[in-house]
């Protein structure tokens, strides 16, 4: 089994895709301004809901639950899709995904009697994930982003840089730009009105004509094998009704167990993603049904390397996730670099407890460290997945396995920290080695700071100044004002 | 090869839970069981009484920039008359079961959805449906599949949705409306206010797919 | 009261005189303050960074040095957010039920500064004097994982004389986060620039906090930005408590260049 998230396994590490992105302003800009507009609104409609607490409870309780009985549920929600009329196949990786999704397509193509397999998409970050677009190319099968944002960034051969909103990093004029040159346009507005109309215009043709459709799901119910389709365009409400073939590829965490689940979900995902009480479409459908929508309807359930989450606590809880997005929107580091300095789909909090995990621990190893844990992402997380928590868990991998490699136990860190566990442990040779910094300080001190520090220090003068170390630690002041006992009953009282 | 990896993937999670020590302390009861302890401390029933309720209603679809015009079943007939009159438009699609008594009887087309292949059905550009609950606090309508409300495709490809209401179809919550909807696996479609993007620059646009205009005919 | 203090690592060395203004307050309240010798870390450098083996045994000896501690104060909220996050999930992934008796025994007695003052002893005025211009930065840790609330700001205004200013965008990460300062230092520094334009908008005079790591990333953005001449001074809330018409707390005891402490 070969997992495949998106480009994970080709990206350098955070800091330095981080470099390059602390220079574009414009970005920056665009990435301020988004998550801003965002934030406020999520947090108006949040502030509405007196219940808001008990929401986040139960979903997290809810998807809890499911994940403990998950086979249980996934084939409840089997049972029940294929009794309506719906297929259900099962994927273990990307590959298989991609070699399934192919040959239904190219059934579905033979039954239109079309020669050059098209078809049309509505958003889920999952075909990202697993490379599909490009599968399909390769095989000679031409797939159309509808999403509007997933269409710009189709248009522009780009990276979705955003969960929810993943063209961010564009402006209108460089749409503008992207649409001119791609629907084959010779004029258009520069207004966002004019970009959405010519969009509005382009896709209804290919709604009409494009006869198989993918999409994801956001949830998929056990209780009644349906599936359920969140979003504000319409695009997805056009892909799982007007095609005769539609292809749904689902994560498997994202099952929940009844209908009436949706409830909490449908109010805690629009609040959390757009600052919105309702989003304007849900479509949730089960199977076939005669004369309403798709004949043909396949699920594929894809693994992906999520089972490889299945084992400890923190590491299923990141499966709780319903890619609202609102910890990226929160998140300080985020609103500094933007999404493309993750080097995955998934970017932002999430992205750096889920990407690592469902590549288990071989790629995207940096992004547990891109994270000062403030914690703030938790605070808004309607599934309260503990990002924090999960963020130092992973990092104990992390050094877990690079102790076991000679370049990990060697490394400056690994001998560093090694070093300050056993001063810690020795109190003795702590205080000499306290000693001893105040003494060596001096090659560095100038004018009561520290400067031209070596090593990982000198991450930190880079940028900011240091302070030089006082002339007494605590313990010496206490030594020399307060008499020495270490469960002391009298004491001098002296300043 | 999909039955393999059915197999695996199922079997898989299975092992994975075995592995985790602290599981067996969660896993301790049958998921009926368990599910039936989550624990759900939410707003499930009303706070507001019903003119409060229709007032809330009211004012989130005005939110939404709809239409709304009150009348009784004697007067519906007109009002999609008034309303298509309004819109400058003469062909109205109807869902096979929409009742006569409720459309204009001159000049208005009126085309049935008796099974429409799509370049008829594709035409109309005013849809006219009953729906099956509404919500309150979001200003949602539901639809389900059925003759009255009809297929998908219909409310979805014209440009503007007359939707029959009737008073206490509208209920506060989400909980409640979901209650209201008998044939779960029928397909279902949830709308709140037209569609709309913020992907470019943040700025909302409504009406990028599906119908832009709304006119609610509550009774 | 016994109050047995924490100082924690960092303060011992970089901050001593935090640890003497709460040494100084609580025996100006009435107290005894306990300061056993053999402490050194609570883990939380190691820990957080992924290094959970190393912090084992230095969680282990803390727990020992303060088995017999009534009250235990610390000035450093991320430390007692260690404490009560991380110290009974340790002892349980290492099986260790002894620790766990110990972890359990010693959390209730764990108190962080403005907690202690507040719930333990009762408080919001100690007769402290600063008659200054004083903001606020909540530190993460204190605000979201001790959820300090208000204790603070309910401190600084019972300070006669003070002028408490709020902060725009407070509860923004000041980009500290321990190792991540270095680990990813150009991000860090970046969330720094926001922090200190937050800072400097306030128009205070000085900005407190809970903790002298967010504290020294602040002072050292604003350090490189303004070195020596006349601007916002961090300090701990610890410090500005201990001053009295007595024994006032002044800027210049605050300077880098030049000083004594």
């Amino acid at each position: 089994m070969t997992v495949r998230v998106g480009h994970t396994a080709e990206k350098p590490a955070f800091p330095i895709l981080a470099h390059e992105l602390l220079q574009d302003d414009q970005t920056r800009r665009n990435v301020r301004h988004a998550t801003n507009v965002i934030r406020n609104k999520r947090a108006l409609r949040v502030e509405e809901m007196p219940d808001w607490q008990d929401l986040r409870t139960a979903a997290h309780a809810i998807k809890t639950h499911t994940l403990l009985h998950l086979p249980h549920y996934l084939e409840e929600f089997e049972r029940n899709c294929i009794r309506a009329g719906g297929q259900v196949h099962w994927a273990r990786d990307a590959d298989e995904a991609n070699t399934i999704a192919i040959r239904l397509i190219r059934k579905a193509a033979a039954r239109l009697a079309v020669e050059h397999p098209e078809v049309i998409k509505v958003k889920t970050m999952t075909s990202d994930e697993i490379g599909m677009n490009r599968a399909l190319e390769r095989e000679g099968i031409t797939p159309w982003e509808t999403d509007l944002a997933d269409m710009i960034v189709q248009m522009g051969k780009d990276e979705p840089s955003h969960i929810v909103v993943p063209a961010l990093h564009k402006n209108r004029h460089q749409v503008r730009e992207l649409f001119l040159q791609n629907m084959g346009l010779t004029e258009l507005g520069t207004e966002a009105e004019d970009l959405t109309g010519a969009a509005r215009h382009y896709l209804r043709k290919k709604f009409l004509e494009v006869g198989i459709g993918i999409s994801g799901a956001n949830f998929a119910i056990a209780e009644t094998g349906s599936v359920c389709v969140v979003e504000s365009e319409g695009n997805g409400r056009m892909c799982v009704t007007m095609p005769k073939t539609l292809i749904t590829l689902i994560g498997i965490e994202k099952v929940i167990p009844k209908f009436d689940d949706l409830e909490v979900f449908l109010q805690l995902l629009p609040r959390s993603a757009t600052g919105e009480r309702m989003n304007p479409y849900n479509s949730i459908w089960t199977g076939v049904t005669p004369g309403d929508g798709p004949e043909q309807f396949h699920v594929i359930l894809l693994d992906n390397g999520r089972t490889r989450m299945m084992a400890n606590v923190r590491e299923r809880e990141t499966l709780n996730c319903i890619r609202c997005g609102a910890c990226l929107n929160q998140c300080p580091v985020y609103r500094e670099t933007g999404g493309h300095a993750y080097g995955s789909i998934y970017s932002g909090p999430i992205g750096a407890i889920l990407s690592p995990q469902l590549n288990g621990m071989k790629y995207s190893r940096s992004l547990p460290y891109a994270s000062s844990l403030c914690g703030a992402c938790y605070e808004v997380c309607p599934v309260k997945i503990n990002i924090p928590e999960t963020l130092i868990h992973l990092r104990g991998k992390i050094v877990e396995q690079d102790q076991n490699t000679l370049a990990g136990k060697l490394s400056q860190e690994s001998m560093g920290m090694k070093m300050a566990a056993h001063l810690f442990e020795h109190p003795k040779q702590y205080e000499a080695a306290q000693r001893l910094a105040r003494t060596g300080q001096g090659l560095f001190e100038k004018d009561g700071q520290l400067v031209n520090l070596p090593g990982m220090a000198a991450g930190w003068t880079q940028y900011r100044d240091l302070r030089a170390l006082p002339k007494q630690s605590f313990r010496e002041w206490w030594k020399r004002n307060r008499t020495n006992r270490g469960d002391g009953s009298n004491w001098s009282g002296n300043e | 090869m999909s039955d393999d990896a059915r197999f695996t993937v199922l079997d898989t999670i299975r092992r994975q839970l075995a592995a985790d020590p602290d599981v067996e302390t969660l896993i301790d009861d049958s998921p009926e069981e368990a599910y039936a302890r989550i624990p759900r401390t939410y707003q499930r029933t009303a706070k507001l009484n019903r003119e409060e309720t229709l007032e809330l209603f009211y004012d989130r679809l005005r939110d939404y920039d709809s239409e709304l015009v009150f009348t009784d079943e004697a007067g519906i007939a007109n009002a999609v008359a008034q309303a298509m009159r309004e819109a400058n438009e003469s062909l109205l699609l109807v869902p096979a079961g929409v009742p006569q008594e409720w459309l204009p009887q001159n000049d208005i087309e009126v085309r049935r959805d008796f099974d429409l292949p799509l370049q008829p059905l594709e035409e109309p550009r005013v849809v006219l449906t009953p729906c099956t609950v509404a919500i309150a606090m979001s200003g949602t309508i539901i639809l389900e599949h059925s003759d009255e409300q009809g297929r998908r495709a219909a409310t979805l490809l014209p440009d503007h949705h007359i939707c029959v209401l009737w008073r206490d179809q509208v209920v506060e919550t989400i909980a409640e409306a979901l209650q209201r909807i008998t044939h779960r696996t029928s397909p279902i479609t949830t709308i709140a206010g037209p569609s709309a993007t913020s992907d470019i620059e943040m700025t909302r646009i409504r009406g990028v797919h599906g119908p832009r205009r709304l006119t609610a005919i509550i009774l | 009261m016994r109050i047995h203090l924490f100082i924690a690592c960092y303060n011992d060395t970089l901050f001593p005189r935090t640890g003497m203004a709460v040494v100084n307050l609580l025996e100006r309240l009435g107290h005894e303050v306990v300061f056993p010798t053999s402490q050194t870390c609570c883990g939380q450098m190691h820990y957080n960074t992924g290094y959970h083996a190393e912090a084992l045994p230095i969680v282990r000896k803390l727990l020992h040095e303060f088995l017999d501690a009534e009250t235990i104060v610390v000035p450093s909220a991320s430390c007692v957010a260690m404490m009560r996050d991380h110290y009974e999930l340790m002892a349980h992934n290492a099986n260790d039920l002894h620790m766990m008796g110990d972890v359990k025994s010693f959390l209730p007695r764990v108190f962080e500064f403005s907690e202690l003052i507040t719930d333990k002893l009762g408080l919001t005025d100690v007769g402290a004097y600063f008659p200054h211009r004083v903001t606020y930065h909540p530190s993460c840790h204190s605000l979201r994982l001790l959820n300090v609330g208000d204790r603070p700001v309910r401190l600084l205004q019972g300070v006669e004389g003070l002028q408490y200013t709020p902060m725009e965008g407070s509860d923004q990460c000041c980009g500290f986060g321990g190792t991540f300062a270095v680990k990813n230092a150009e991000v860090s520094s970046a969330m720094l620039a926001d922090k200190i334009g937050c800072v400097k908008k306030s128009n205070a005079e000085f900005v407190a906090a809970l903790d002298n790591s967010c504290l020294m990333q602040i002072d050292g953005g604003l350090h490189r930005e303004l070195g020596s001449r006349d601007r916002i001074r961090p300090v701990h809330l610890a410090e500005i408590l201990n001053s009295t018409r007595k024994n006032p707390l002044t800027a210049e005891s605050l300077a880098w260049e030049g000083a004594t402490a």
